[in-house]
């Protein structure tokens, strides 16, 4: 019996290898970082590709966090191993870019295989992150995100009050009724990417000199300014009057308390949507960053977060072929929506955006829209993005420097004359890495 | 006596070669990588590169940060080693006194050696998690808000009680074998001359357990200074933020999460100098005050 098992095994493996051999389709490799229920709906996407023709086929496969994802495909690289397609997040977007002839840039890719391609058709947060200096996109947009507000909803019903526009209305209105109610008014999940990044987008405040970054030559972190450390006063403050509350550097820590019921709002990822629904203890709802109005009256759009794709170079032109084909597949108005619906990801193009809506789904999850909705907001000289290179260890020194301004270690002023000094240490080495 | 040799060079070179390649291939080779690495800052992807020369130490040794966690790994590797092995020796003494049940006993107290630091590291987040952990809420008793992750000290306390935990019964079965092996004559000739137990483990059975003792000492120094990564991961869940972190632990940090090759190879450097320097010290200095019998 088990002979019998084994043989109709080996015969049927043998058939598989043979009428693969037989149609003889190009084959190509994509490592991503998407672990979970994100895995699958990646899983997904590649059947779906793989099903829509026969002449290509994609394999995901899953590296580990997206620091251990852009380590892994270096080392892939160095040994002559790289996989075609790579996921790498915003944070390493400056490593992978600066590395010129680690990538095909993605325009180029589609170009050459005769793929149409008008950078009008993204929607305008996501244009320009992954873009060089010219403006050329270098990496394909996937799961974009960007930090939005979650707020629970019985709590603000039961503390008479609506979530809040503006920081000053936060401090003065929202936490002191949210408290009241028997809540935690705040918490948030990333210091760095919400209050730091994005406090320079929503704010049209240069981060970075030379264009935030994009020139070509050297590059200055512009965090020891007036108005950032203003925002992380307040958060101390907020902190020490029972208004904030944070867990620690790590993102679930301060998640978990929400899904909980016990925060009033929530400083998350617009992709964190689909794991909500599933876990939120309570009804929720989301709404745009606030804003000081001390600063501006007139709000920008945000930056995205999550990652992109690059195509590898030293590949064959039949692979890259198939590279672009499955980008053109991925950036299609379905397989947008159906990705967006499904983890809470950002549509990428225009068109998805619309059919989105078409289909009445933000009639159904207004929660859904938030995301598209502030990246779509006015744009301004310092929205489209930024460019730092050992940008993830200057993440590390924020969110060192961050934890002691919380716990009292030190003071405002000494942390970001810290941040400033080792960021651009940090940003001079990596000058030198490209030399 | 006659000495034992080879007549020819080529069979004992033959057969050293399999270990020599593997010390070559897994050690020498990496270690020079490392070394010529540390004297440049390059693209992680291999495109661009710069020479300079020694910028890389001079940085870190001018860095506070680097001091900083050099001073925690030193407080750190000390409290763990002195932990580990006094409270492995007491286990042991006690152990070895028990009749009935001996084996039970030893094998339950060996039982924590199969648990990998990882797996220790994740056991205690567990035990230590916010308001959830049951020491968390055991402390909370006493009136002390246990917050692992945000407070410096209490990550440090919890890394030090998993580490010291996770060591405690390999001492231990090195402990409990060197005091079987003291001869039941000496033990009776000691309580002959002296009643006092406590007398008797520090003039007699002490000493004699030195050589066990000093080869632990070597060994849980190694341990926490390179074996605890997998805790220490575990503990700060990948992103120390303001939390505590060992040497091992800030050359993965900054090469592979940050990808500086030049900056992490100086620092895996400077631990080869620390290696180097402690393995000297130890065996030129304290091996001659201790006498294997």
């Amino acid at each position: 019996m088990l002979k019998k098992n084994l043989l109709a095994a080996a015969s049927m493996a043998l058939g598989m290898t043979l009428s693969s051999a037989a149609f003889a389709e190009t084959q190509i490799t994509w490592w991503h970082a998407m672990g979970g229920a994100l895995g699958e709906a990646v899983n997904e996407i590649a059947t779906d590709f793989n099903a829509s023709q026969n002449e290509f086929k994609i394999t995901p496969v899953f590296k580990g966090t997206y620091e251990e994802t852009l380590t892994a495909g270096i080392a892939a690289f160095r040994a002559g191993e790289q996989p075609n397609v790579m996921q790498v997040f915003d944070a390493g977007a400056a490593t992978v870019i600066g590395a010129k002839g680690a990538t095909v840039p993605v325009q180029d890719l589609l170009a050459s295989n005769g793929i149409d391609f008008n950078i009008e058709d993204y929607i305008p947060g996501v244009r320009y992150f992954y873009a060089d200096a010219d403006g050329k996109m270098i990496g394909m947009p996937f799961n974009s995100s960007t930090p939005i507000m979650y707020y629970n909803v019985e709590a603000f019903e039961k503390a008479g009050v609506t979530p809040p526009k503006t920081w000053e209305e936060f401090a003065s209105v929202t936490a002191p009724a949210l408290k009241e109610a028997g809540y935690i008014p705040m918490a948030q999940s990333h210091l760095p990417w919400i209050f730091t990044e994005n406090f320079f987008s929503r704010h049209n405040l240069p981060f970075a000199t030379n264009d935030n970054g994009y020139g070509d030559g050297e590059t200055k972190i512009l965090v020891n300014t007036p108005e950032i450390k203003a925002m992380f006063t307040a958060l101390k403050d907020w902190k020490d009057q029972g208004f904030f509350e944070w867990y620690g550097t790590g993102w679930n820590d301060n998640q978990k308390p929400f899904e909980e019921g016990k925060i009033g709002m929530w400083f998350g990822s617009s992709g964190s949507f689909g794991g909500l629904q599933q876990t939120a203890a309570m009804p929720f709802s989301a709404t745009l960053l606030p804003y000081w109005e001390a600063v501006t009256t007139e709000p920008t759009q945000t930056f995205i977060g999550g990652a992109a794709l690059f195509a590898m170079s030293g590949k064959s032109d039949e692979e890259n072929k198939a590279t672009a084909e499955f980008f053109r597949f991925l950036a299609s108005p379905e397989v947008q929506v159906k990705w967006h619906k499904d983890t809470g990801y950002v549509p990428i193009t225009n068109a998805a955006y619309e059919l989105a809506t078409a289909q009445g789904y933000y009639q159904e999850k207004p929660a859904a829209e938030v995301g598209v909705l502030q990246l779509l907001l006015p744009a301004g000289d310092n929205t489209k993005g930024y460019r730092m290179g050992f940008y993830v260890q200057i993440r590390d020194v924020m969110n060192r420097e961050y934890g002691r301004i919380l716990t009292g270690e030190t003071t405002v002023d000494e942390a970001f004359a810290t941040i400033e000094k080792e960021a651009n240490e940090l940003l001079e080495r990596f000058n030198k890495t490209q030399g | 006596m006659k000495r034992a040799g080879f007549n020819q060079l080529g069979l004992p070179v033959m057969l050293l070669l399999p270990q020599l390649i593997i010390i070559a291939v897994f050690f020498y080779w990496p270690a020079v990588f490392a070394i010529y690495s540390s004297f440049y800052l390059q693209d992680p992807f291999g495109f661009g590169s710069t020479f300079v020369a020694l910028e890389n130490y001079t940085g870190l040794l001018s860095s506070a940060e680097y001091r900083k966690v050099a001073v925690f790994t030193v407080v750190f590797s000390l409290l763990v080693t002195f932990l580990s092995l006094s409270i492995a020796l007491l286990l042991a003494v006690k152990a070895d006194k028990v009749i009935r049940g001996a084996r039970t006993y030893r094998t339950l107290l060996m039982w924590v050696y199969a648990v990998a630091p990882p797996v220790a590291g994740f056991m205690g987040v567990m035990m230590f998690n916010q308001g959830t952990g049951p020491i968390t809420e055991f402390l909370a008793l006493f009136g002390w808000e246990f917050k692992l992750g945000v407070n410096f000290n209490d990550t440090a306390l919890a890394m030090v009680v998993v580490a010291a935990w996770n060591q405690i019964p390999v001492n231990f079965i090195f402990f409990l074998s060197g005091l079987q092996s003291i001869p039941q004559s000496v033990k009776e000739a000691a309580m002959i001359d002296n009643r006092s137990g406590v007398r008797r483990f520090w003039d007699v059975t002490f000493p004699l357990l030195a050589p066990t003792a000093f080869f632990l000492l070597v060994i849980n120094i190694t341990y926490s200074l390179f074996d605890t990564f997998g805790t220490v991961d575990t503990l700060v869940k990948g992103e120390p933020g303001n939390n505590p972190m060992t040497l091992v632990y800030k050359v993965y940090v900054d090469g592979f999460r940050g990808n500086d090759l030049g900056g992490s190879s100086a620092q895996s450097v400077i631990l080869m100098v620390l290696v180097l320097l402690l393995t000297v010290f130890q065996f030129r200095l304290i091996d001659r005050r201790i006498h294997y019998t």
